[in-house]
């Protein structure tokens, strides 16, 4: 481009902008203040873990997918002429968590997009039980939250490991491989992943041939829990399951089983919200401009924390209204129409507000197929062929 | 003998396929923009097969013939550049550049400007075609995607997939005007020949919005149920309306279908099963002909306007956009 050019396209562009800011934002003073909480400490982040790249952890703080989808907003409450604000509490410890979350709300805050560990964000959820307040979940996929543990106050965005394990199961029986050899870590999070692949494959029809424990360790002693080769032999399958809540022991497995089988789970395959290299329904657009602020490909996390946003967003749009009570009722309705950029109208299941999704099965460069999978319906909404459907939830939540 | 047989069966091949203006002024050919081919592919009239592949910008997408049908416009939305192409020659012969990934345009009447969504800069930009120069961006919600410039060109009406809205910008001003709320992300606009109704499709509602201009007003939305899908699967994005403006075809995306809407009563009178995710049509010059673009089977669809039945489908490159006619 000339820079003549360049000259007359800036100018232009600075009238027209100047234009523009006076009428998307006459009063200021309504904008919408949206509280994102997370702790300073917090082991999922450390630096370790994000330069390792584990298939199914976080790259970073999910912060940049607001920050993100804060871009996208401007329009959403020019009718009202209302505009969008992130207050990021950043806490030191449970303490100080817990108080600021109180503050914020004295000082109006309604919406907190929460990056809590799961037992935290119950305990924030139970102590404010009976204030106007609504968390957005974006990383605790438990699904004690969904169902014993669940909670009128909390909108979970993030898909749980029911969700995620139904969708790879899916994927399994539609390729017919349905013998697994599973291999479970120790640790709480491994364990939970395994009853939840556990639950799937005995909805969709799949065989877990053996089910290993394995430990991360050199310990000749401990061999038969920390060598491949023993874990892996014996029986025959189709799959190995990697029940790995980190990822540190599942990138050890591909290329080291006995047999040579694909590996599922936290490697090879793994089942996501998100993934950088989806390339239908707007995907790469939105990938684009979340990399364009972060740096970083997007990740689950960063994902729900963009679509907590624009849920908020949208509601204002449609209610014409920064009210809580108004936007809390949007949210809650079968009316609510979101767009997370995988297709499917989105909105929240009544009876835990657990964000209907389809979830992305993909290796570490391509999605492989999108769940729901062609074929397994149901008689309302596909979408809840994954996860905990009405008549098998313990949770019912009243709007 | 064999010889005229063949004739007397490309004759009946061209009367299928043109109906009657089958000795039009054009050249026949069809050009194929193909976002994964960086070409737009054109196609004989006769065998469907393609003849030549013009090397284009990356992601060719939206492609427009302006007035007098001697030049293609191609948007090239990886490539950030607007081509052009020669009908006569079959070659690109210009390029403007620097255009940060245009997605859809639209010309003003007088041809000199182009009006095209910047789907990265979240712009309605301003192209001189003469000079060359963008003249003017205008900020808009993000991921804009349809782009209608009114016949009179003082309005230019542009769909925000993003913000849930079409834009209504005062082109003298170069400054929006309104902002009309519509259903979730807003692709591709018509207007009625007579100015009175601005239809917009919806993706993510699988609806139509029927907006008044002059009030701003939503006053009627479309619905869609083609048998043996799913609402999710009802996805809407190009809308293609007869000249006699009474009739609409509505490419439904991951339905696999075309609607045909009576514009008067606003109903479906029917599904046309085509392709894998239709999503852009085209009429040919008498409207005997619907043409549309399956862009994930890879081929096109010919409609029977009269009959509403599909004819023939042609393969083409890899994810076609947009099919124009140069009969």
């Amino acid at each position: 481009m000339a820079s003549g050019q360049r000259v007359a396209r800036a100018v232009s562009m600075l009238l027209v902008m100047s234009l523009f800011g006076v009428a998307a934002n006459p009063v200021a003073a309504a904008d919408l203040v949206i509280g994102y909480v997370e702790m300073k400490d917090d082991a999922r982040y450390t630096k370790r873990r994000t330069f390792a790249r584990y298939l199914t952890q976080a790259l970073g703080r999910p912060f940049f997918g607001a920050k993100t989808a804060l871009k996208e907003v401007g329009f959403h409450g020019v009718k009202i002429g209302a505009g969008f604000k992130l207050q990021r509490i950043t806490a030191r410890d449970e303490d100080d968590l817990l108080a600021r979350v109180v503050a914020g709300n004295d000082a109006g805050i309604g919406f907190f997009i929460a990056d809590l560990p799961s037992r935290l964000l119950g305990r924030l959820a139970a102590a404010n039980k009976d204030r106007d307040l609504l968390l957005f979940n974006i990383s605790a996929r438990d699904d004690g939250l969904r169902q014993q543990n669940c909670a009128g106050n909390l909108l979970h965005v993030i898909p749980n490991d029911a969700m995620a394990m139904d969708a790879m199961a899916q994927f399994l029986a539609m390729r017919r491989w349905r013998k697994i050899l599973a291999l479970v870590g120790p640790f709480p999070r491994d364990q939970a992943l395994n009853g939840a692949f556990e639950r799937a494959a005995k909805r969709f029809g799949l065989k877990i041939v053996a089910s290993r424990p394995f430990v991360l360790s050199n310990d000749p002693r401990q061999r038969r829990q920390n060598n491949l080769a023993l874990l892996t032999g014996k029986e025959d399958y189709d799959v190995v399951f990697v029940a790995d809540g980190d990822g540190e022991f599942a990138r050890e497995v591909p290329y080291a089983t006995a047999r040579p089988r694909p590996v599922v789970g936290a490697e090879g395959l793994a089942a996501t919200a998100w993934h950088w290299a989806w390339d239908r329904h707007g995907a790469p657009q939105l990938e684009k401009r979340f990399e364009r602020t972060a740096k970083r490909p997007m990740r689950d996390g960063d994902w729900a924390a963009w679509l907590s946003v624009k849920a908020i967003a949208e509601a204002v749009q449609r209610r014409k209204s920064t009210d809580f009570a108004v936007l809390r009722s949007h949210l809650l309705s079968p009316e609510l129409v979101l767009d997370g950029f995988k297709g499917n109208r989105l909105n929240f299941r009544p009876w835990d507000r657990q964000l209907r999704q389809p979830i992305l099965v993909g290796t570490h460069n391509r999605v492989i197929a999108r769940a729901p999978i062609e074929g397994f319906l149901h008689k309302d909404n596909n979408l809840d062929t994954l996860g905990f459907d009405r008549r098998e939830s313990h949770c019912h939540l009243a709007r | 003998m064999k010889l005229a047989f063949r004739h007397a069966v490309f004759a009946v091949v061209l009367t299928l396929v043109f109906g009657t203006e089958a000795s039009a002024k054009g050249s026949g050919y069809l050009f194929v923009s193909s976002e994964r081919d960086n070409a737009v592919a054109v196609l004989d009239p006769r065998s469907f097969k393609v003849i030549k592949n013009i090397p284009t910008g990356d992601r060719p997408r939206h492609l427009r013939f302006n007035a007098d049908r001697s030049l293609i416009y191609a948007a090239c939305g990886d490539g950030g550049s607007i081509d052009v192409i020669d009908v006569g020659k079959l070659e690109m012969v210009r390029r403007y550049e620097d255009i940060d990934d245009p997605e859809m345009f639209d010309f003003g009447p007088a041809g000199r400007f182009l009006y095209i969504s910047l789907e990265d800069d979240s712009a309605l930009g301003i192209l001189d075609l003469t000079s060359g120069e963008m003249v003017a961006e205008i900020a808009v919600g993000g991921e804009p995607e349809g782009v209608l410039v009114t016949p009179d060109g003082k309005t230019a009406y542009v769909t925000s997939e993003v913000a849930n809205l079409i834009h209504e910008i005062d082109i003298g001003e170069r400054k929006i005007a309104a902002n009309i709320v519509v259903g979730n992300r807003p692709r591709r606009m018509v207007l009625t020949p007579d100015g009175s109704q601005l239809w917009v499709s919806n993706e993510l509602n699988g609806t139509v919005s029927v907006v008044d201009p002059g009030t701003r007003k939503i006053i009627a939305t479309i619905e869609f149920a083609p048998r043996g899908f799913r609402p999710e699967q009802i996805t809407p994005v190009g809308i293609t309306m007869t000249d006699d403006g009474k009739t609409a075809f509505v490419g439904l995306g991951r339905a696999n279908h075309v609607a045909v809407v009576d514009v008067g009563t606003r109903k479906v009178e029917k599904y046309i099963l085509v392709g894998k995710r239709a999503w852009n049509g085209t009429l040919n010059r008498d409207n005997s002909r619907l043409f549309v673009v399956n862009g994930l089977s890879d081929d096109i669809s010919i409609i029977d306007v009269q009959a509403l039945k599909v004819i023939r489908s042609v393969p083409v490159g890899r994810v076609p956009h947009t099919v124009l006619i140069d009969d």
